[in-house]
């Protein structure tokens, strides 16, 4: 992650590892609760 | 809105999570049918009517990706998904005053018009930043967003159930439902919206050049406008190949359910409608995970050879599915899933095959131009199916032979397909923007990249 369009002479930088993580986590939560309900169902084929 | 340009440090891994929030959101469409049941009670509808505000919102979308993709480019990503939000968002607070006061029309107005240009907008907004952000990985930059329309359906057809059960079925219940929804998508899109960076003009890995003379900087690689790749005959040619493939996963995906029922209704392990519905949720996993592995894939193995397997072994999968599905379960299972991973990698993998072909200058707006091909396959899928299911029905035959004709026509179209791959050549030099002649109505590239009208 460390592959982030740069300057020649950045003058700060800032971290941004934790809004990385808040950013996929705000995406990556309803996802997986998709993804849970759908395998939930899925199951459904082997068990019925 | 001027395009927001990334400031030094910011992370490339920042602008997936932006696309996600759109296209997990737009993909709710895939879930309106959570909503016909208890609109059709409700409002005393039938079920063409209860399918008329998704119907529109296809059709818009497909017309606003198509006439709005060059103001997307102009515009850039930020203004796009504010568009998005506000249309999505906009057509389910008026489908919410639309159901408390009963009035159907103003759903269709409110989700499938407005709401309609949300998606088509928000479909192709994040394609083109996405594909500057990783010109090193374009297929997987693609593939993660348009996932997440298919992820969409997923988040929002158990929420949007749980709701309708928690607010009752009645028309005030369906408009509380719809307030939420609205107002829900409208914080999840914000974040697409607030994060969203277009790269900085020069540095790696932004595949973007500053001349040295100090004019504006220009995209590396062959560039050619939306305008100009319509009178190519490569977009013609993806535009086949694309419509090809959804019709034949299309195909599997309408009659899903009806089909593996019937495929082994006569057979000592029938089908039961709870495990079809279980088959149905495979294949949404499976168009998912085609969508991010197929595309991904293609970053290694080449756009042109991706397209090769999932035309040419498609048709493979189709065959045995039509010979010898009915004797096997797992086979018939396995094939289907092969299927609709193709045609989930197909969906994906289009953006980065156009950037390939036409470079990163307008590939948004090729891309929405392009997806009038997913309009017309959603009609051509399920036509051929649904009708010829039912003539050959109406013929006296059951189970597996209701679909024969059906199978070996789309193996027919997946043929098609394969051919039209095979003729895309490289863009011919003369339709590139550095070079378009006076003579032919481009005094000056750069003024003319800077006027293009939509």
């Amino acid at each position: 992650m460390s592959d982030d369009a740069s300057s020649q002479s950045p003058p700060e930088v800032k971290d941004r590892r934790p809004l990385i993580v808040f950013t996929w986590l705000w995406v990556g939560t309803p996802l997986a609760y998709g993804l849970y309900e759908l395998f939930r169902k899925a199951t459904q084929l082997f068990t019925d | 809105m001027s395009p927001p340009i990334a400031p030094v440090g910011w992370s490339r891994w920042l602008v997936p999570p932006a696309a996600l929030a759109i296209h997990l959101s737009i993909g709710q469409a895939y879930a309106w049918s959570v909503f016909k049941p208890p609109l059709e009670d409700a409002l005393g509808l039938s079920g063409t009517q209860s399918a008329l505000p998704f119907q529109l919102g296809i059709v818009m979308l497909g017309l606003s990706a198509a006439f709005g993709g060059t103001l997307v480019e102009r515009r850039g990503p930020r203004w796009a998904m504010t568009v998005a939000l506000v249309c999505f968002s906009s057509g389910f607070l008026l489908s919410a005053l639309g159901a408390a006061t009963e009035q159907f029309w103003l759903i269709v107005f409110g989700y499938g018009f407005v709401g309609g240009i949300g998606l088509g907008i928000g479909y192709i907004s994040p394609v083109s930043t996405l594909i500057k952000w990783f010109p090193d990985r374009p297929g997987m930059a693609t593939g993660i967003a348009i996932m997440g329309f298919g992820g969409g359906a997923l988040i929002a057809s158990p929420w949007s159930a749980q709701m309708l059960e928690s607010f009752g079925s009645d028309s005030s219940g369906i408009a509380l439902a719809f307030l939420v929804h609205g107002l829900s998508y409208a914080v999840f899109m914000l974040l697409g919206v607030l994060l969203v960076r277009v790269p900085r003009p020069t540095g790696a890995p932004t595949a973007m050049e500053q001349a040295a003379d100090g004019r504006p900087a220009t995209p590396a690689g062959p560039q050619v406008s939306a305008r100009q790749a319509l009178r190519t005959p490569q977009f013609w040619l993806l535009w086949v190949v694309l419509c090809m493939n959804v019709t034949a996963g299309i195909g599997i995906l309408e009659k899903a359910a009806p089909m593996i029922t019937d495929f082994f209704a006569d057979t000592s392990t029938p089908v039961s409608a709870t495990a079809a519905a279980g088959f149905v949720a495979l294949l949404s996993a499976a168009n998912m995970a085609g969508r991010i592995g197929w595309s991904s894939t293609s970053d290694l193995i080449g756009r042109k050879n991706i397209y090769r397997v999932y035309l040419g072994a498609g048709v493979l999968m189709y065959a045995l599915i039509a010979l010898v599905g009915s004797s096997s379960k797992p086979l018939f299972v396995l094939c289907a899933l092969v299927i609709l991973s193709f045609y989930g990698g197909g969906f994906a993998t289009i953006p980065a095959y156009l950037k390939d072909l036409f470079g990163t200058y307008q590939v948004g707006a090729i891309h929405g131009r392009l997806l009038t091909a997913w309009s017309t396959a959603g009609v051509l899928g399920p036509l051929i199916v649904n009708w010829i299911a039912d003539r050959q029905e109406e013929a006296g035959k059951h189970g597996a032979e209701l679909y024969g004709t059906s199978l070996f026509i789309m193996m027919g179209l997946l043929v098609v397909g394969f051919a039209a791959n095979e003729l895309v050549r490289p863009v011919h030099p003369s339709h590139h923007l550095d070079a378009v002649t006076p003579e032919k109505g481009a005094p000056d590239v750069r003024r003319r990249q800077q006027s293009e009208p939509a």
